[in-house]
Order: C-alpha cells, then sequence, then structure tokens
C-alpha cells in the first residue's frame, strides 16, 4: 500500500523506536488514556452480558457459512443483491462493476476496516472513481494520505495542532487548534460531499440473519447520510460479521460500544432493512451487500478460530501498553494492536504480512482481559510465534485444526476482587494440546536437552556465572573505569548468554549470574546460618 | 496450624542463577509460617523462556521435567507468580496426556497467595516473629500473577500486616515492558515501557518498588541503573524476610 506512515522504518523495531522519540505522536496518543479507563470500568460491570456476547459470536462461528447462506437469503428477501467475494480484489472489483453500471462518479464512504483491508478507496480512484471518508477521523488521515492508525480512532496519532494544521492547507483559511472549530469545518466540508455522492459505501458492524439488516454504529451520523441520500448503497461485510438474530444487538451493542469509547450507546445507530420501497422517500434504490472471506472462512475450524469472534471495538488497542507507546503506524497493516498481531498473519494469503507482529508483544495479557468477546489473544500469540517458524500461511494447516469441539468457552467465575482470573485465556478443562512435530530451532533443543538433566542445568549455571565473572574481572585490577568497563562488557556478555540478543544491554543493565547460585548456598545452609 | 505442611520450593532459575537471596527469603518466610521446606535439588526451569520464544516442543521437555521432578510435594511454591502461571496455564497444554498435570497444578501456588490463601498466615510477624518495617511501599503487579492466577490483594496484605506504609501507584497493573524475550528481542519498546512505570512509582516517592516477580524487577532494575529514576526495586519476600527476627 502506498500510504504515508508517520513512523516509517523497515521493521516493527524501527517503526517504534521512531514512534517513541516522536514528540508529537506521544503527545497526541495520551488521548487513550482516559478513554482505556472508562472503558475498562464500564465494561467490567457487565461480565453477564460479556459472556453472552462472547456466546452469540461463538455461535456463529460454530456455522460460518450456514449463518452466511441465512443472511444471504434474508438479504435477497429485502430486497438487497448479494455477492461473494473471496478476496480484496473480488471486492474491487465487484464495487467498481456496481458504480459503473449505476453511473456513479462521486461515493461516499463512512468508516469500514474491510474497506481498508481491500483499499478500496485506492482502487475506486484507479478506476476513476473519487471516493470520499465523512467519518472525521478517517478523512483527516485520507486527506493526509495515511493509513487509519487505530480501528476506532483513526487519527488518535495526531494532534489537535497537527490536524489543524493540516485542514487549513485543505481549506486555504487558518483554523484555530480548537476541536469545535475543526468539526464545525468538516462538518460544512463535508454536507457537500454527501449532498453529491451518488454511490454510498459502508462496513457493517453486524448482519443480522433472520432479517437480513445491516447494522453500523457512529458517532457523527455520517453512516445515515451514506445509505439515505445516494442512489446505490454497496456494504462492504466481512463474513464473521453476521450474527444470528436481530435480539443478539440486545447484548452486543452494548458491549460494543462500551468497550469501544466507554458509551452506553452510540450517536447513532443505523440498521438498514433493504433497499427503498414503493412509497418510501427515503433510502437508495439499489442495496448491495458484499460478503468478504478473504481466508477467513478457512480459520472456522482450526486453533485461530476464536479471532473471528473480534468486533472490532478497539478495546484491546486502548488497553494494550506496547500500542500505546508505539501506535498504529509502527504495525504496518491495517489492524493493530494486539488483534492486529494476530489477524494480519492469519488474513495473509502467502503468510509473508505481519511475520514479525506476534514477536513484538509482552505477553502481559491486558488485551485479553479487556476483549469483551473473550478471544485469548496471549494464547493465539503463543501458537502463532510457534506456527509462524516455518513460512507460507499459518491459518489453514493441519497443525492448527482444533483438537478438541470448537465453540465451547470456558468461563472463569468471577474472583473476589472482582477480576476474573484467567479471563480471555481458556483453563485447563478446555486447553488445547500445542500441536508439535514443526521445525524446531536448533538452540532451542540444544537449550531444552541440557536444561531438562539436573546435571546439564547446574554445568550450564556455572559456566554462565563463572564466564561472566572472568569478564568482569578482567580489567578489576585497573579499578575505577577499567572495573567498570569490565562490568559492562560482562552484562552485554552475560545478557547475550540469557537472551540470545545484545538488544537487552543497549538500554538496561543485568546483575551478573552467582557464582553461588541458591541450590549451592542450600547445602551450605547450616554453616551459613539460615 | 495443627500440623506443618510439606512444602516444595520451586526456586525458579532467574532466582537460583541471579538472586539467591530471594530464595533464601522465601524459605525464611515459609518456615516462620509454620511450612517444613524441601529443595528438590534435581529442579531445573518451567520452560516458560520457551514458550514465550513460540518453542512449545522445548517447553513441553522442561514441562515433564518439572512435573517428574515436583510429583511427590503436596504444595509447590514458588517466588514467582509468572513460572506459577506457566505450570497452571501452559503444561495441561504442552504435556496432554501426562494425567499428573491437572493435580499437579492445583498444588502450585506464588509464595504470596500460598501463605495468606493457604495457610492462613496474613501476618507473617505475629507473636513477635518480626519488627514492623516502618517503611513505604509500592506495588507493581507482575502480569500474569495478576492474570492467570489473580494475585493482586495477597502482596498488599502482608506487606500491611508487615507495617509497611503502601503507596499506590497509578497503572500499578500495567506491564513493566518486560515479557521474557520480548525484553531482548524488542529492547527499543521495553525500555520506555520500564520508564513509564518507574516514572508512577517515582511519583508515589515511596522507598521501594515491590513486585513478586524477579523477572520485572531485574528489567526494572536494569533500567534504573541507566536513568536514576524510581524507588529501589525488591522482591516482596526480600522485604518482608528483611524484618523477621529469627
Amino acid at each position: 500500500m502506498s500510504h504515508g506512515l508517520v513512523t516509517p522504518g523497515t521493521t516493527i523495531g524501527e517503526r517504534a523506536a521512531a514512534a517513541i522519540a516522536d514528540p508529537g505522536l506521544q503527545r497526541a496518543l495520551r488521548n487513550l488514556d482516559t478513554r482505556r479507563y472508562t472503558a475498562r470500568a464500564v465494561a467490567d460491570g457487565m461480565p453477564e452480558r460479556k459472556d453472552r456476547a462472547a456466546a452469540i459470536r461463538r455461535e456463529t462461528l460454530g456455522d460460518l457459512e450456514g449463518w452466511v447462506k441465512r443472511a444471504s437469503t434474508a438479504l435477497s428477501g429485502a430486497g438487497a443483491q448479494v455477492h461473494r467475494a473471496a478476496t480484496p480484489d473480488d471486492v474491487n472489483r465487484i464495487v467498481i462493476g456496481i458504480a459503473q453500471r449505476a453511473g456513479a462518479t462521486r461515493v461516499i464512504k463512512s468508516k469500514s476496516m474491510a474497506t481498508e483491508e481491500v483499499d478500496l478507496v485506492e482502487a475506486l480512484g484507479a478506476a476513476g472513481i473519487r471516493a470520499i471518508e465523512t467519518d472525521l477521523g478517517e478523512y483527516i488521515v485520507q486527506v493526509a494520505d495515511e493509513r487509519p492508525s487505530h480501528m476506532i480512532t483513526p487519527a488518535i496519532h495526531k494532534t489537535v495542532d497537527q490536524i489543524a494544521e493540516l485542514l487549513s492547507r485543505v481549506s486555504g483559511e487558518a483554523l484555530p487548534a480548537d476541536h469545535e472549530a475543526i468539526t464545525e469545518w468538516a462538518r460544512a466540508r463535508l454536507r457537500e460531499e454527501f449532498l453529491l455522492g451518488d454511490l454510498g459505501v459502508t462496513g457493517a458492524n453486524f448482519v443480522t440473519a433472520d432479517t437480513g439488516t445491516i447494522v453500523i454504529v457512529t458517532n457523527e451520523g455520517n453512516a445515515d447520510l451514506c445509505t439515505l441520500i445516494p442512489r446505490v448503497h454497496i456494504a462492504v461485510v466481512p463474513v464473521e460479521k453476521v450474527i444470528p438474530r436481530l435480539s443478539d444487538l440486545a447484548d452486543l451493542l452494548p458491549v460494543l460500544t462500551r468497550s469501544a469509547t466507554g458509551q452506553d450507546i452510540s450517536n447513532y445507530l443505523t440498521m438498514v432493512t433493504g433497499p427503498r420501497r414503493a412509497g418510501e422517500v427515503d433510502g437508495p434504490e439499489e442495496l448491495h451487500v458484499v460478503f468478504l472471506d478473504h481466508g477467513r472462512l478457512a480459520l472456522v475450524g482450526t486453533e485461530y478460530e476464536d479471532m473471528l469472534a473480534c468486533i472490532r471495538c478497539g478495546a484491546c488497542l486502548n488497553v494494550c501498553p506496547v500500542f500505546r507507546r508505539i501506535s498504529g503506524h509502527a504495525y504496518d497493516a491495517v489492524y493493530t494492536g494486539p488483534m492486529g498481531k494476530i489477524l494480519t498473519p492469519l488474513l495473509s494469503a502467502t503468510g509473508e504480512e505481519g511475520r514479525e507482529l506476534p514477536a513484538a508483544s509482552t505477553l502481559c495479557g491486558a488485551c485479553a482481559e479487556a476483549c469483551p468477546v473473550e478471544i485469548p489473544l496471549v494464547d493465539l500469540l503463543v501458537r502463532l510465534r510457534a506456527d509462524l517458524r516455518t513460512s507460507g500461511p499459518v491459518g489453514q494447516r493441519a497443525s492448527a485444526r482444533r483438537s478438541t469441539a470448537p465453540g465451547e468457552l470456558n468461563v472463569t467465575p468471577i474472583s473476589s476482587g472482582g477480576r476474573r482470573p484467567g479471563e480471555g485465556m481458556a483453563t485447563a478443562a478446555n486447553a488445547t494440546p500445542l500441536q508439535f512435530g514443526r521445525r524446531r530451532s536448533r538452540p532451542w533443543s540444544y537449550w531444552a536437552a541440557v536444561w531438562s538433566t539436573p546435571r546439564g542445568y547446574r554445568v550450564s549455571a556455572r559456566v554462565t556465572a563463572r564466564a561472566a565473572s572472568l569478564i568482569a574481572g578482567r580489567r578489576a585490577p585497573d579499578a575505577g573505569s577499567g572495573a567498570a568497563a569490565g562490568r559492562a562488557a560482562a552484562v552485554r556478555w552475560s545478557s547475550r548468554a540469557w537472551f540470545g540478543t545484545r538488544g537487552w544491554s543497549a538500554s538496561r543493565d543485568l546483575p551478573l549470574p552467582s557464582v553461588r547460585g541458591f541450590r549451592d548456598r542450600w547445602r551450605n545452609r547450616k554453616a551459613e546460618g539460615w | 496450624m495443627t500440623h506443618s505442611p510439606r512444602v516444595g520450593l520451586f526456586v525458579t532459575c532467574v532466582v537460583d542463577q541471579v538472586a539467591p537471596d530471594v530464595g533464601i527469603a522465601t524459605v525464611r518466610l515459609l518456615e516462620a509460617a509454620g511450612a517444613q521446606v524441601e529443595f528438590p535439588a534435581a529442579q531445573t526451569c518451567c520452560g516458560q523462556p520457551a514458550i514465550s520464544a513460540g518453542e512449545p516442543e522445548a517447553a513441553a521437555r522442561l514441562a515433564q521435567h518439572f512435573v517428574d521432578v515436583f510429583d511427590h510435594c503436596d504444595a509447590i511454591v514458588a517466588p514467582s507468580g509468572s513460572c506459577a502461571a506457566m505450570v497452571h496455564h501452559w503444561f495441561s497444554r504442552l504435556l496432554p496426556h501426562d494425567d499428573r498435570v491437572a493435580t499437579l497444578s492445583a498444588r502450585t501456588f506464588e509464595l504470596t497467595t500460598y501463605l495468606v490463601d493457604e495457610l492462613g498466615r496474613n501476618d507473617l510477624y505475629a507473636g513477635g516473629l518480626g519488627a514492623p518495617l516502618g517503611t513505604t511501599v509500592t506495588v507493581h503487579d507482575a502480569c500474569h500473577g495478576l492474570r492467570n492466577l489473580g494475585i493482586h490483594d495477597a502482596p498488599r496484605s502482608l506487606l500491611l500486616a508487615a507495617g509497611a506504609v503502601l503507596i499506590e501507584m497509578d497503572e500499578a497493573d500495567t506491564c513493566c515492558g518486560f515479557g521474557g524475550t520480548f525484553a531482548a528481542k524488542h529492547g527499543e519498546i521495553a525500555a520506555p515501557l520500564a520508564d513509564d512505570k518507574l516514572d508512577h512509582a517515582a511519583a508515589t516517592d515511596a522507598r521501594w518498588l515491590v513486585s513478586s516477580d524477579i523477572a520485572c524487577l531485574l528489567h526494572l532494575e536494569g533500567r534504573r541503573r541507566r536513568t536514576g529514576i524510581g524507588p529501589e526495586p525488591i522482591h516482596i519476600a526480600s522485604l518482608l524476610a528483611s524484618g523477621l527476627l529469627a
């Protein structure tokens, strides 16, 4: 993709370092803080609803193709035309075809991660069709020729000053660095686009299989205008967005909005069932739904199936200590944060996109804890690390096949402290074994061989400690700076012995390993008098 | 206690090799609480580094060794929530056919929760065993202990009962940036996360930055040596044992 990244670099490490060194970005990211605490506090108060939401998502995944077929029947029954797209290119071809047949030249878009995933705006542009983003955050990143950095707040990586400067350039007038002034200007600017648009493109937060209703949550009401004003409305919908029943929204909507922004309900809720009917004054003449697969159906029945339960609330991004420091562009991917680290390599047809992402996690589990639909994000990250040792696409491999019944959730009871231990991390009762037999790394095989015997472990510990103390003592007689240099060399060496890279010693010291470890001290306990 | 419980100490590889004093403090606390401590000398490591590296086969080999070494123990106690969580969370996945794993996991505890929840020893200094610490502390909740095992209240209640003044920092439950292999592979992210943690801890003006996981503490102390910011990191066992009179 050609969009700019505010934090350039060829690896996530380089881009992360650029992000951390960017004071403007760090200032902008502070806006995430209040949001994450609001989201956590509100979502914590509704564990039963979260459990129901999680169960509804698993119900869909238990028979995803079946639910998509049922939704398609309901959508057709309501007068919509349903398309199936296997790849991003298929989506773009279908949308461009509809636009050309309708003679549409001006597309107004509401926010949609699916259209980001297929890079629809760029494809439309290449076909001579101008598409404009009407969500303010998306509009800002579109004007800046960037990619959204966060799926709920696409321009969270920009400060209000940077946004004012950017939009002043676009408008030719000096806009003050003030949220309200910027919003006022954007409202007037986008109103012109709304009125001229002849094709509306949206995503969908959910599509109901019983009524064939497209459900879109916004805070700006722009999806209402995108679905009501143009002659044609196209919704691009990843297959897993289907839910069984309209009534499921009673649980899913509050869980989504509370987890996303801490709101009980979004400012606007757009529900579209079919195109304009005879006698109605609003709505498009044509309604199309394009179901996007892009490798998703192949994940059903694998260890990665849970990832399809994701409702794109962004809670895992907001609570992620890594995301809050490096922001979305460091991931160089459409989906960012913890869920992006998993979904990006899973959706990659070649297995090349996002390969480096799963390793860039502390595995702290804040994401899994915040996830309102109980996706075991940490488990999936670890599994991906193992599966990514070999090249090629990961999701569909035999090793990813589930060995126990899918769709069963193990819900841990609420602990006395209000926190649910193991939340988002499956517990022993429904543990699925990690598959073996894939390529093993030679250093780790040696390590395991040595450290799984008491003698090997003891010898290795002694060698490390002795070597470190030798290196540290090499210049000790000089004392002063010589000793310090020797110690620094020993720290570098022993941190490599422990971690296998130099990455530790660049920013931190390490205490040198004890020549007399605990087991020696224990043996001499009496003599030492403890 | 009517009888003294027998405890197998899993000292963990990091404490064994880098911070043996924490192991000694752990033994002293367990004994002060009335436990009979055994140190199975064949123990090595729980295998967590390999899980973090995405090497389940290597992890399974270490897990198997752990089960063989500790299965005879009534209770297994480690001065680390992370290593105890490794046993609880990953062993059943790594060793699906070893039916000793489920009960062994249930008998494996992190030190502070074992003292408080299992032995009911909220106050280790009762009966003249220790002198009040009379110092100020702030607590860093280590992630795996907190999220896999729900360890939150036990370390705090032990510190308060030992006469420490607890000053909670902002974001006590946010990761310090260690993260196993992450700490070395992504030092460029790990170090700023340590800075965030040390800044929050410094804002409390506490004398000690206490945690129940040595790996977090080594990472934080390693960073603090470069920046000079934040209170001195200390393992909770070391601080609590420092007040014991015997």
